[in-house]
C-alpha cells in the first residue's frame, strides 16, 4: 500500500473533536480505500444471493434493485420480529456515550460515526422513522430520517468498519451490542446485493471445498504432507496424520488459515506434534476443513449452513467428539450458535480426554472442546514432556481474541498453556487485554488489503499496547488463539510495533514438546536456530 | 440547538400549568383528570412496551462475557461476569441494575505523546447512581401522600433522608443530590463534545423535565409553603377514586403536578424505557451456557442443510482416489 501514511503521521492525524456539521448532513466518503471490494457476481450467483452484478462503490449508481427501499423495510421488520436483541437495542439506548471511545475504529480514526452509539444510530434513525409513532410525526426532534441511497451507502461504509468485536457491549449499561446491530445491518445490505468479496468468496469456498481458501482435498493432503516433512526435518521423527478416516475417536477441526498461511502453519505443526506425542486417536477431515465460519458475517442462514458440516462430518466418520483448534469467530459460533442451530448432536459423547480421563462439562451439549482446554488439562496432569528453554529466545505476550474473550470467556486456559512452555511472559496493559481486549481490526471479514489504512487505524490500540511491552520488556512475540489474528496482526505489529512476530499458542507448545525418539533439536518450528544452537 | 428546543418545551409546559390553573381556573382538569390519565397511560404504556419486546423471541444465547468462563477445576471462574447458572446470572443482573456495574468499568481514552491512554472515568457512574437513587428516595417519600395511615417504612425513609436536620422545613438530602446528579448529566451532555454531538432533543428534554420537576418541588416546599394537608386530601381522593379539589392548594403545586404528569405520559414512549429494557437485554440476562445446555430457537429452519459430503465427493472423487484419500464410492 503505497499511500499508507507513516505510523507517526497517522497518529498525529487523529482528532477526537467531532465536526460542527450534524452527522446526518455529512455524506459517507465512498472514495476508494474506504471500502472493501464488492462481491463478485459469480459468487453471489453460486450462493443464490440477490442482485448479482458488477458494481463499484465509488460510482454514483450502485445498481440497486428497483424496490430496494421496500426490501430494506420488510427485512428490517422481519428481523425486529425475529430478534428481541434488535428491538431492545433500537429502543433503549440513552446515548450516554459510555461506549463512544471504546471502539478501536473510533480510537484510531476520530470519525464520530465510528462511535458505537452513532454507528447504531445510523440504523436507529431509520428505525424511528419507519417503526415508531413519534419518529413518523416529529422527524428532526426525535432524530429520525428517511432511508435514502445516501443512507444505504453510509451503512455500507460504516457497518464494514465494525469488526463485530463487542467491546462496546461490555461498557454499555444495558449491554447494547453494536456487533448485533452490525450483523443485522449487513443482512439488510445483503438483501439489496450490497456486500463485499472478502466475505462472500470465503463463504462460497467453504461451502464447496470445505475451507475458505478453496483448497481441494488432494491439495489439502499435500499441504499436510509438507508439514509432516518439516516436522521430520526439525525433530527427526516422521509422524502420521489421518485424513478423512473413519473409526477414530476424535475429529479435529481447525481454521484453514492454520493449514495454509504463515505463521498459522507452525501452530498447525504444533497440534500435529502434540497429538503424536500423546498418541491421540483422531482424524482430520478435508470436507470439514474450516473451523472459521464466514457465515457469521453474512446471515444466520449461511452461518448455520456452513456450521452444519461439523456435525455432519462427525456423524459420517463415527467419532465420539470434536476437538477444535485456535480460532476466534469459530469459537463464537460454536459457543453461541452451534447447538442451537444444528444440535443437539446426540450421536456424540461428552468430550473426555483419553489421556487424563477428564470429562469436560463445559462442552456437555456441543460435544466440542477447545484445544487450549484440552492441552491445559494435559499439562495440569503432567502428561507432556516439555522443555520450555527452547522458547527462551522468545519474550512473549498474549493477545486475547475478541470472540473467545467476550463471547465465551476463554482467557486463562491459553495463558496456562503458555506459561507452561514459555519462561518470559508479559501482559500488555490491563485495559487492552482479557475482556477489555482490543480487536486486530481485521475481524468479521475485513482483513483485506484495500482498506489497509482503516485497518491500521483500527489497529492502533492493540498496536500501541504491543509497542509498550516491546519497549518495556523487549517482547518479540505476540501469541494469540485466532487464525484471523495470525493473518492480521503481522502487518499491524509491523506498522505499530516493528520487531514483534506473531504466533499461535500451539506453536510454542510444539517448540517445547519432547517427542519420543526425536533427535536433538537445533531449530524451532520456524527453522530458526534455537538459543545456544546458532551456527 | 437541541438543548434549547428542549428548554423552550419545558418552559412552555410550566406556562401551560400556570395559565391553566392560575388564569383559566381549570384545577379539576389539572388536579384530577390529567393525573388519572397520566397514571393510566404510564401503566398501560409501560406494559405495552414490555410485552412488545417480549413478543420477539431470543433465538440465540448471545451473552457478552466479561470474565473467565467456567471450565477446568483449576481455573478460577468469574462467576458474576460470566455466569453459567441462573443464580449467578441473577446476581450479575442485580449488580447491573443496582450498582451500574458496566458503567463502573468506564475509562476515558486519549492520546498523549504517541501513547494511547486509558484514564479511569467513574464520574458518569457516580452521578448516574446519585441521580437514580435520589429519585428513588424521593418517590418513596412521596408515597406518604398516598397512604393513610402512612406506613412506618416510608416515614423511616423520609427520616433518614432528612437526617441532617437542616432548616425548617427540613432539607432532604435527596433533593440536593438529585439536582447534583441531573446537573452533572446535563453539563456533561453540553460540555463533552462527543456526547453533545450525539444528543437529541429526546435526550435533553427528559433531563430538563426532571430538573424542572425537582425544582418545582423544592420551590413548593421551601418558598411557596404549599398546604400539605390539602394536597394530601387531593392525592387521597385520587387513589380512592373519590376525587376532590380542596381549597387552599396553590398554583405551584399544580405546576409541579403537571410536570410530573407529563413525565409519566412521556415515559413509555421514550428512551426512559431503559428502566424496563435493562432487564430484557439478552447480552446480560442470560447465563453463558449454550455449550452446556440446549437453547431453542423457535424459527430455526431444519431445511437448511450443508453442502453434502456426497456432493463434495462427487466433485473431487478422482483426485481424492489419486491422492489416496478414503472415499465412500469408488467411482
Ligand atoms: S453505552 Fe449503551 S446506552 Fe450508552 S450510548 Fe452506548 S449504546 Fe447507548
Ligand atoms: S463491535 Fe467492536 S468494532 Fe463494532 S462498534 Fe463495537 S467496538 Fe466498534
Amino acid at each position: 500500500m503505497a499511500d499508507l501514511p507513516k505510523a507517526e503521521e497517522l497518529l498525529k492525524s487523529i482528532n477526537y473533536t467531532p465536526p460542527s456539521t450534524p452527522w446526518m448532513d455529512i455524506k459517507a466518503d465512498t472514495s476508494p480505500g474506504n471500502w472493501c471490494y464488492p462481491a463478485k457476481a459469480e459468487k453471489l450467483e453460486y450462493l443464490g444471493f440477490p442482485n448479482p452484478r458488477e458494481w463499484n462503490p465509488a460510482d454514483q449508481d450502485w445498481k440497486l434493485p428497483e424496490n430496494w427501499q421496500d426490501i430494506v423495510h420488510q427485512g428490517f421488520k422481519e428481523r425486529l420480529d425475529k430478534y428481541r436483541s434488535l428491538k431492545i437495542f433500537m429502543d433503549v439506548c440513552v446515548r450516554c456515550g459510555a461506549c463512544a471511545d471504546k471502539c478501536h475504529f473510533f480510537i484510531g480514526s476520530g470519525d464520530p460515526k465510528n462511535m458505537p452509539v452513532l454507528r447504531a444510530e445510523l440504523m436507529r434513525s431509520i428505525y424511528r422513522k419507519d417503526f415508531t409513532m413519534a419518529g413518523k410525526i416529529l422527524s428532526t426532534l426525535t432524530g429520525s430520517r428517511v432511508m435514502t441511497e445516501d443512507v444505504l451507502k453510509e451503512w455500507f461504509i460504516y457497518f464494514y468498519q465494525c469488526t463485530e468485536c463487542r467491546r462496546c457491549s461490555l461498557f454499555c449499561p444495558y449491554g447494547i451490542d453494536t456487533a448485533e446491530v452490525t450483523m443485522m445491518a449487513r443482512e439488510l445490505l445483503h438483501l439489496c446485493g450490497v456486500n463485499i468479496n472478502w466475505i462472500l468468496e470465503p463463504v462460497s469456498n467453504c461451502n464447496r471445498t470445505g475451507n475458505h481458501l478453496g483448497i481441494q482435498p488432494h491439495a489439502f493432503k499435500d499441504i499436510v504432507e509438507f508439514m509432516v516433512d518439516d516436522i521430520e526435518e526439525i525433530t527427526g521423527k516422521r509422524i502420521n496424520v489421518p485424513l478423512n478416516e473413519k473409526g477414530h475417536e476424535i475429529l479435529f477441526i481447525t481454521p484453514s488459515g492454520d493449514v495454509f498461511a504463515d505463521p498459522g502453519i507452525y501452530t498447525f505443526m504444533g497440534y500435529l506434534m502434540l497429538f503424536d506425542h500423546i498418541g491421540l486417536d483422531y482424524t482430520l477431515s478435508t470436507y470439514a476443513s474450516e473451523g472459521g465460519n464466514f457465515g457469521l458475517f453474512t446471515s444466520s442462514e449461511m452461518m448455520k449452513k456452513l456450521n452444519a458440516k461439523m456435525y455432519a462430518e462427525a456423524k459420517r466418520l463415527g467419532v465420539k467428539w470434536i476437538l477444535g483448534g485456535e480460532c476466534g469467530h469459530m469459537w463464537r459460533v460454536i459457543n453461541q450458535y452451534m447447538d442451537t442451530m444444528n444440535g443437539p448432536a446426540d450421536f456424540l459423547q461428552v468430550p473426555k480426554s483419553p489421556i487424563t480421563g477428564t470429562v469436560f462439562p463445559a462442552a456437555a451439549q456441543t460435544k466440542m472442546l477447545h484445544i487450549t482446554e484440552f492441552t491445559a488439562d494435559l499439562m495440569k496432569h503432567n502428561k507432556l514432556k516439555l522443555d520450555p528453554s527452547r522458547n527462551d529466545h522468545l519474550r512473549v505476550t498474549f493477545h486475547d481474541s475478541c470472540n473467545p474473550a467476550r463471547a465465551m470467556g476463554l482467557m486463562d486456559e491459553p495463558r496456562y498453556v503458555i506459561k507452561n512452555v514459555v519462561k518470559n511472559f508479559f501482559e500488555m496493559p490491563e485495559q487492552t487485554i482479557r475482556e477489555q481486549t482490543f480487536c486486530c481490526a481485521g475481524g468479521s471479514g475485513l482483513n483485506t488489503d484495500e482498506i489497509m489504512e482503516i485497518r491500521m487505524r483500527g489497529g492502533l490500540p492493540r498496536g500501541n499496547a504491543l509497542k509498550s511491552v516491546r519497549d518495556e520488556h523487549d517482547v518479540n512475540m505476540l501469541s494469540c488463539i485466532c487464525a484471523i489474528d495470525r493473518a492480521t496482526l503481522p502487518p499491524l505489529a509491523n506498522y505499530w510495533a516493528p520487531g514483534v512476530d506473531v504466533c499461535g499458542v500451539h506453536e510454542l507448545v510444539g517448540n517445547a514438546l519432547i517427542l519420543d525418539g526425536e533427535k536433538e533439536r537445533e531449530v524451532d518450528l520456524r527453522q530458526e536456530p534455537l538459543p545456544g544452537k546458532e551456527g | 440547538m437541541n438543548a434549547l428546543y428542549s428548554l423552550v418545551l419545558v418552559f412552555a409546559l410550566v406556562l401551560i400549568a400556570l395559565f391553566g390553573v392560575g388564569t383559566a381556573h381549570m384545577a379539576g382538569l389539572f388536579g384530577i383528570a390529567l393525573p388519572l390519565v397520566a397514571v393510566a397511560v404510564f401503566l398501560v404504556g409501560f406494559a405495552y412496551r414490555i410485552i412488545k419486546w417480549a413478543k420477539s423471541p431470543v433465538p440465540f444465547n448471545i451473552t457478552t462475557t466479561g470474565g473467565q468462563q467456567k471450565s477446568l477445576d483449576f481455573i478460577k471462574h468469574s462467576k458474576f461476569d460470566n455466569p453459567v447458572t441462573p443464580g449467578q446470572t441473577f446476581i450479575r443482573m442485580l449488580l447491573e441494575v443496582l450498582c451500574f456495574r458496566s458503567l463502573f468499568r468506564n475509562a476515558k481514552t486519549g492520546i498523549q505523546e504517541g501513547q494511547v491512554t486509558y484514564a479511569s472515568a467513574k464520574w458518569l457512574w457516580l452521578f448516574s447512581l446519585l441521580f437514580h437513587y435520589s429519585f428513588l428516595l424521593i418517590i418513596i417519600r412521596h408515597m406518604r401522600l398516598f397512604f393513610e395511615p402512612v406506613p412506618a417504612c416510608i416515614n423511616f425513609v423520609a427520616m433518614l433522608d432528612g437526617i441532617f436536620q437542616i432548616g425548617a422545613p427540613r432539607l432532604y438530602m435527596s433533593d440536593i443530590l438529585i439536582l447534583v446528579g441531573l446537573g452533572f448529566l446535563l453539563a456533561r451532555r453540553l460540555w463533552d463534545a462527543k456526547v453533545r454531538y450525539i444528543s437529541l432533543v429526546t435526550d435533553y428534554f427528559p433531563l430538563l423535565l426532571i430538573i424542572s420537576v425537582a425544582l418545582s418541588g423544592i420551590y413548593m416546599r421551601f418558598f411557596a409553603h404549599v398546604d400539605i394537608p390539602a394536597v394530601k386530601q387531593l392525592t387521597m381522593g385520587l387513589v380512592t377514586f373519590h376525587p376532590v379539589i380542596p381549597a387552599g392548594v396553590s398554583v405551584p403545586f399544580y405546576v409541579h403536578l403537571f410536570l410530573v404528569c407529563t413525565l409519566l405520559i412521556y415515559f413509555p414512549f421514550s428512551k426512559l424505557m431503559h428502566a424496563g429494557g435493562v432487564f430484557l437485554s439478552p447480552t446480560r440476562n442470560m447465563p453463558n451456557n449454550p455449550r452446556r445446555v440446549h437453547h431453542e430457537n423457535p424459527w430455526n429452519d431444519p431445511s437448511i442443510k450443508p453442502h453434502s459430503y456426497e456432493d463434495y465427493e462427487n466433485d473431487f472423487r478422482e483426485p481424492m482416489i489419486e491422492a489416496g484419500l478414503p472415499v465412500e464410492k469408488k467411482s
